[in-house]
């Protein structure tokens, strides 16, 4: 197997609380992540999982372990200010408030606000801002001003900003939490289309378990320990366990998690809503 | 009530005046306001008026809201007007009533200042404010002070900085309706009372708004650092901006226009009744 894309090895970090003593909040964590793939990150409030995005594009650095990127060791101390700036270009990150991430008052000129900091030239950067917000079918509303836009189209112009840049890499930290049903759909589309047409590799750090049905692995994160890391399909059969540590499962896993408790025998991996229907018609021949 | 502040405001279309470069537009203000200080003849005032009008025809701007814009001024405009007329002395006395002496000179001069005031906004909002972005204004502002980077001055940031509290203030007058509804909701008052009364009765908006625009600016920094912000240098932009003919044709026409002040008022002395 080739060396994954990010390699994240015993990484710790803690905060300081305001008596001046170490939360730990990430413990030993350790996982790699392969080129290309979609990977949802679940966990409750507090359990380290946004600092963990932050350490990958190096915001914040890790109090110790190891954090690889490509063959670039982002954790030693040599790094130079141009290799953080490459390593932020290809790691790119929407955030959760769509407000807080827009800098300028007109949608086009936002999107090229990343081009413009890497220095890309005029013709180009026009080039890869139409191309992006194309890319999120935001290309009609270019001229607005981001205060006339609905959250979910606010955050698909930061997409569009981040695509900009051409990053090989998003990390989505709870992107769709603060959308309407509505605007989480359009934002979901937009993140799986580009996994899938351009190959960008996606972090999507969530606790909606419905987006992590359709993903090619899932981490659960729990108390800053990775406590699972697998396919939603092997994670979200383990029911307990998830509720044992305070996060839901898709519905329909729930629903035939109890029909289950009754004695009814049922497949234990079902995750998929048109999957939970067939296996509970075939119950009834 | 707190949705009818309107900043700079500006509205879009494409226009002569709106294709204008930015910079130019600073400068032709700039040029403009000598323009009108200078005039002080008749004919003067009526280039003056003349150019104002020309503007707002060019400029194809619907005209209720640029006489809108004279009102906030409206106090300054009957001050100026009835100083002039009461405290002007001259040759040709109309009203005389006890104190009060009312001389032609006096409401010729109160209606030149009144007119020179009412083109000074006007002729400035509508070659800036009304036809100018406001992302277009902080660039132009930027370039033209480049100059100043050279003794270190942040013109750059300032310039970041300025755009970027541009961009929040939709943003943040909504969140100050928010807040305010919550309190009301919890029987806060902010209508009745004595204005020290309303006043306080603001400080529960006011820090809630405080701490949350710190939050906010402390995301957005994470935000922009996330997009290789590393302040202006080696920053390219997108729409780079360069003077066109057109430009200059205007620049012309301005300084042409401050010229023949000049000269009418060499040539063409005060011309009063």
């Amino acid at each position: 197997m080739s060396e994954a894309f990010i390699k994240v090895e015993n990484v710790c970090f803690s905060y300081k609380d305001d008596n001046d003593e170490d939360i730990p909040v990430l413990k030993n964590v350790s996982f790699e992540i392969q080129k290309g793939e979609f990977v949802v990150v679940l966990g409750h409030n507090g359990s380290g999982k946004s600092t963990l995005a932050k350490l990958l594009n190096m915001i914040l650095a890790p109090a110790s372990g190891k954090i690889v990127i490509d063959g670039l060791d982002i954790t030693s101390d040599q790094m130079t200010d141009d290799e953080v700036y490459s390593v932020r270009q290809r790691i790119g990150m929407v955030f959760q408030n769509p407000d807080n991430q827009l800098v300028s008052s007109v949608v086009e000129e936002d999107v090229a606000f990343g081009p413009e900091n890497l220095g890309v030239e005029p013709e180009e950067i026009r080039k890869r801002v139409d191309g992006a917000l194309a890319e999120v079918g935001m290309t009609e509303f270019a001229r607005h001003s981001p205060a006339q836009l609905s959250g979910g189209q606010k955050q698909r112009v930061a997409i569009a900003g981040i695509i900009a840049m051409l990053p090989e890499c998003i990390v989505f930290d709870e992107a769709t939490s603060m959308l309407d049903p509505s605007g989480r759909k359009d934002v979901m589309r937009a993140i799986e289309k580009l996994n899938k047409e351009k190959g960008i590799t996606v972090i999507h750090i969530t606790h909606n378990m419905n987006e992590a049905v359709n993903a090619d692995r899932v981490i659960v994160i729990n108390e800053g320990h990775v406590c699972m890391n697998n396919k939603p399909k092997a994670v979200f059969s383990n029911v307990s366990k998830l509720h044992q540590i305070g996060l839901d499962v898709p519905q329909v896993t729930e629903l035939i998690y109890e029909l289950k408790k009754y004695g009814i025998t049922l497949p234990s991996d079902i995750i998929d809503i048109d999957e939970g229907a067939e296996a509970l018609a075939s119950l009834f021949g | 009530m707190i949705r009818d502040i309107t900043l700079g405001q500006f509205f879009p279309g494409n226009s002569v005046i709106h294709r204008l470069d930015p910079r130019m537009k600073i400068i032709l203000t700039v040029v403009f306001i000598v323009f009108i200080f200078l005039a002080e003849s008749a004919v003067s005032y009526a280039l003056m008026f003349l150019a104002v009008v020309l503007l707002l025809i060019i400029s194809k701007l619907p005209l209720k809201p640029v006489l809108r814009g004279i009102k906030p001024i409206m106090f300054i405009i009957v001050f100026t007007a009835v100083i002039n007329i009461f405290w002007t002395k001259g040759d040709h006395l109309l009203v005389e009533w006890k104190f009060i002496h009312i001389y032609a000179e006096g409401l010729l001069f109160a209606f030149y200042m009144v007119l020179r005031i009412v083109c000074l906004i006007t002729g400035t909002s509508i070659l800036l404010t009304y036809t100018t972005s406001p992302i277009n204004l902080t660039d132009g502002i930027e370039q033209l002070l480049a100059p100043l980077k050279k003794i270190k001055l942040p013109v750059h940031e300032f310039s970041m900085m300025m755009s970027i509290a541009l961009r929040f203030i939709p943003t943040l007058i909504e969140e100050t309706d928010k807040i305010m509804n919550a309190q009301k909701a919890r029987g806060a008052d902010f209508t009745s009372g004595s204005l020290l009364r309303r006043a306080k009765a603001l400080i529960p908006v006011l820090i809630p708004l405080f701490v949350s625009s710190i939050r906010r600016a402390d995301d957005l920094a994470t935000a922009m650092e996330c997009r290789c912000y590393r302040g202006g240098s080696g920053r390219t932009r997108m729409k780079s901006l360069k003077y066109k003919a057109l430009d200059f044709i205007f620049l012309f026409i301005t300084v042409l226009m401050c010229a023949g002040v000049v000269l009418i008022n060499i040539y063409l002395p005060v011309l009063v009744v």
